[in-house]
């Protein structure tokens, strides 16, 4: 059984001192979120996902979800878990008030969902694909489908997918065959084959309702010819029971790496007459729809490399306390927890330190992203809407590609019993591999930060956010001491490596795209490891003030050393990281294809 | 009828607690705290009681600082309709508290009034049985079931020698052990609703209570830590063991 506590007072002190609850208190509709609240809501969540969702990871992964006769049957425990999970409301802890939901921001939605990724991934895969089909439903959908889907949805009684992937297009949505043949009645016969349909068939609600992309007849070549479609299991009566099964069914699940408990499904629509489907939004407008979402869901599975992240330091640290092995480097009359020897500590230290940055830097995008949506004043909005797009394959591209490093420290923390699947840290490393690879790659994450938010408004945004970081590391000058001299020193040289390297980009991309695009990925590292470390630093100067107030609290001392720490051992890095976007075009493109 | 369900804020279960360096007590700063959980137990039962049609009202009271308040938001959360604080600062201790709580019942003249059997931090196991006697009212300690009939409850308590089933007339004092039920957890609409919920403030003193501790805490002291374990080498010696060093049988 795997053991999961939350990170209350982690989240807590990022959520008031560093994203700002109070500001997102303020804007209109998000007046519930009120620290009182939100700290109760944290609690419960915390015993929720610690009680309920955390005995189910193990058993889930070893049990998996089973196929036979087009449906699926999901390991023990997880329909009653879920059962539990809607009848106590979390399900729409963010949907619209008018449909059911409490309306709850974003940044308070990120918290708690860190706490079922960390809980429970493959669980929390379910309602993860259930909030990004209701947001797609809210933002195009007609008056009707929403009346029809949202209030079941949002109360999580009936769940959703995204059909978008299919064997010939992955990555390039531009392949997808999938077609949409137009009824007299208004609807749509959906005929085509999708994979990697996460929760695509299960037995945990009573219906589940698809959004696939598919073509109309007449559409264009390529990306400008999707639409997207609701294709409900069951179809739905006018007084809202459910009907006839429709033409969708799931004809096999894969065999995977990790979240062996979430079904990934192969869909075929329409192999007996065609599967009835609605149009969600316009024709042709599928992608741009997929777009508005996408903020959405690659900003989630950011979360999960936060959150293996940090359930992986959990676990680590619970052994390293109790292993006995080995006598302390300096000398000791007997074999001492491994705790006390010094690489364990840097790999905890690594671990925990990284799981912090993630988590500063993903709450404080979530609350710019309620602001870009919520907030009163139009260029407030713009101006957290380009700090969110800038942000958002960041938090998607670094925190699952370092959740993976840290799921991996945790594996070597335990040694050779790290190697065994018994101990679960094995399962973190697993599950954590598809981060970065669903939701688009880091490849594709970090060619969409140089290409569309980098080069496209000339490093605006960046030059903006680096102003910010520019304005703490003034601030850190002020305090006395060995940690904030290296702190200050560290975040210096961090802007600097992302000013050139930023500035590179800008000026060569037009001129040597290849060779920029070697860079792409270095260089969304870079922007990670700064940005962390200008969030760690923004907290060891909340710290500082609230020692200087009188706190008495271990908590404050400890972040302080945790934020040096980071500027030590991860900061270090950025140097290099700029070097290579600055220098590594060339030789990353010297060998002729053949040579391969 | 009504239920009064008496909640005490304490370190949560799941924190070692740490004695003071000075050994005058228990070290409470910035410790996480937590509803005494056979409190929340006494919740849950009152939750179903309601549930069941038996109870009408459920009020939650806490006696304490003002940081109770956040414990009686719990209570609300799972279910309570509101919540009264008897707020103050001073040490409470199990008298003090039993004639608080006795003086609360005064007011609001419940039927039934169900707590924990015991807090997890003082382990006194007095306040419910001293609250029944201020009242005059009948007790049933330890409950493992209790079921309300018409003026009476017919309580299974959880004895040494196993259980024992008790009716008692009502108004009456029930106090809760571990089996008697598993809480539930809050829904997070009822924790948004908590918030709205009314929580009545009052001071010992409106009470007509003299809380002035009557108890000295002479001193807190950690227990022995456990010292590694030996092999004996036969019975005879085991047990000379048990009665002279361990002198835990005669």
């Amino acid at each position: 059984m795997s053991r999961y506590a939350a990170p209350l007072k982690d989240m807590h002190f990022v959520l008031t001192e560093l994203a700002g609850l109070d500001r997102v208190a303020a804007l209109p509709g998000c007046e519930e979120a009120t620290v009182d609240v939100v700290e109760a809501i944290l609690e419960e969540s915390a015993k929720f996902s610690g009680g309920v969702l955390a005995p189910l990871n193990r058993s889930g992964d070893r049990e998996g979800a089973r196929w036979a006769d087009k449906s699926v049957t999901m390991p023990k425990g997880f329909k009653e878990a879920y059962r539990q999970f809607v009848d106590n409301g979390w399900n729409a802890l963010s949907g619209n008030p008018q449909h059911g939901g409490q309306g709850l921001p974003r940044v308070v939605s990120a918290a708690v969902q860190e706490m079922w990724k960390s809980s429970n991934m493959a669980f929390s895969l379910c309602p993860l694909l259930t909030l990004g089909a209701i947001e797609a439903l809210e933002l195009v959908g007609t008056d009707e489908q929403k009346a029809i889907y949202l209030p079941s949805m949002i109360a999580g009684k009936w769940t959703g997918t995204m059909n978008i992937t299919e064997p010939q297009a992955g990555s390039d949505l531009a392949a997808i065959r999938s077609r949409a043949v137009p009824q007299a009645d208004g609807t749509y016969r959906i005929f085509g084959q999708k994979i990697f349909i996460t929760y695509g068939e299960h037995d945990m609600a009573e219906n589940i309702i698809h959004l696939v992309l598919a073509r109309t007849p007449d559409a264009p070549e390529g990306v400008k010819g999707l639409s997207l479609f609701a294709v409900p299991k069951f179809m739905v009566n006018a007084d809202g029971s459910l009907g006839a099964r429709n033409d969708a069914y799931c004809v096999s699940i894969e065999h995977k790496l990790g979240i062996h408990a979430s079904p990934t499904c192969v869909m075929a629509f329409g192999d007996s007459g065609g599967a009835v489907g609605t149009l969600v939004g316009k024709e042709n407008d599928g992608l741009k729809y997929m777009f508005v979402m996408m903020n959405a869901a690659r900003f989630a599975v950011g979360l999960e490399g936060l959150a293996l992240g940090e359930i992986a330091y959990q676990h680590a640290v619970a052994y390293a306390r109790e292993r006995v092995q080995g006598r302390a480097i300096e000398g000791s009359a007997s074999a001492v927890t491994i705790i006390r020897h010094p690489d364990i500590r840097r790999m905890l230290m690594l671990m925990r330190s990284q799981v912090e940055a993630m988590r500063a830097l993903a709450y404080s995008v979530a609350a710019a992203h309620d602001a870009a949506a919520r907030h009163a004043d139009a260029a407030e909005r713009a101006r957290n809407q380009a700090y969110v797009d800038l942000m958002i394959p960041v938090v998607k591209g670094w925190n699952t590609e370092t959740g993976n490093e840290l799921a991996y420290l945790g594996v070597q923390v335990h040694g050779g019993m790290g190697f065994i699947e018994e101990t679960g840290a094995a399962q973190f490393m697993r599950d954590a591999r598809i981060t970065t690879i669903y939701e688009g790659t880091t490849g594709i994450q970090a060619n969409d930060l140089v290409g569309r938010k980098i080069v496209r408004d000339g490093g605006a945004t960046l030059k903006a956010v680096i102003g910010q970081m520019q304005q703490t590391h003034s601030e850190l000058m002020k305090p006395a001491g060995a940690e904030f001299v290296a702190i200050a020193a560290a975040l210096g040289g961090g802007i600097e490596a992302l000013r050139r390297a930023g500035d590179y980009i800008v000026a060569n991309y037009a001129g040597d795209m290849r060779a920029v695009a070697i860079g792409a990925a270095p260089f969304l590292r870079l922007l990670g490891i700064v940005s962390g470390g200008w969030m760690m630093a923004r907290a060891a100067l909340v710290a500082l003030g609230r020692i200087a107030a009188g706190d008495a609290d271990p908590f404050f001392p400890a972040k302080i050393a945790t934020a040096h720490f980071y500027a030590d051992h991860v900061m270090a890095a950025a140097a290099g990281l700029a070097l290579e976007v600055e220098q590594g075009g060339a030789s990353a493109l010297a060998l002729d294809e053949a040579m391969f | 009828m009504k239920i009064l369900v008496p909640v005490k804020r304490v370190v949560d279960y799941n924190i070692r607690v740490r004695v003071k360096a000075d050994g005058s007590g228990v070290d409470l700063a910035n410790v996480k705290m937590s509803m005494n959980p056979f409190d929340e137990i006494a919740v849950e039962e009152a939750m179903r009681l309601k549930e069941a049609g038996v109870a009408t009202e459920v009020i939650a009271v806490s006696c304490g600082v003002v940081a109770c308040q956040e414990t009686l938001r719990t209570a609300m959360a799972i279910g309570a309709d509101r919540s009264v604080l008897v707020e103050t600062d001073i040490e409470l201790q199990p008298l003090a508290v039993a004639k608080l709580l006795a003086a609360v019942a005064k007011k609001e003249a419940p039927q039934l009034i169900i707590l924990g059997k015991q807090a997890i931090d003082d382990d006194a196991n007095q306040t419910g049985q001293m609250l029944a006697a201020l009242l005059g009212w009948p007790q049933a300690t330890f409950a493992s079931k209790v079921a309300i009939g018409d003026g009476k409850a017919t309580v299974t308590r959880e004895v040494d020698g196993g259980l024992e089933t008790l009716e008692i007339s009502l108004p009456a004092v029930v106090t809760t052990d571990l089996r008697l039920n598993e809480p539930r957890y809050a829904t997070l609409p009822n924790i948004m609703k908590a918030k709205k919920k009314p929580m009545e403030i009052v001071k010992p003193a409106e009470l007509g209570v003299d809380v002035a501790p009557r108890l000295t805490t002479v001193s807190v002291a950690e227990p022995p830590r456990r010292s590694a374990g030996i092999k004996v080498a036969n019975v005879a010696a085991l047990i000379d063991k048990l009665r002279n060093e361990a002198r835990v049988i005669a």
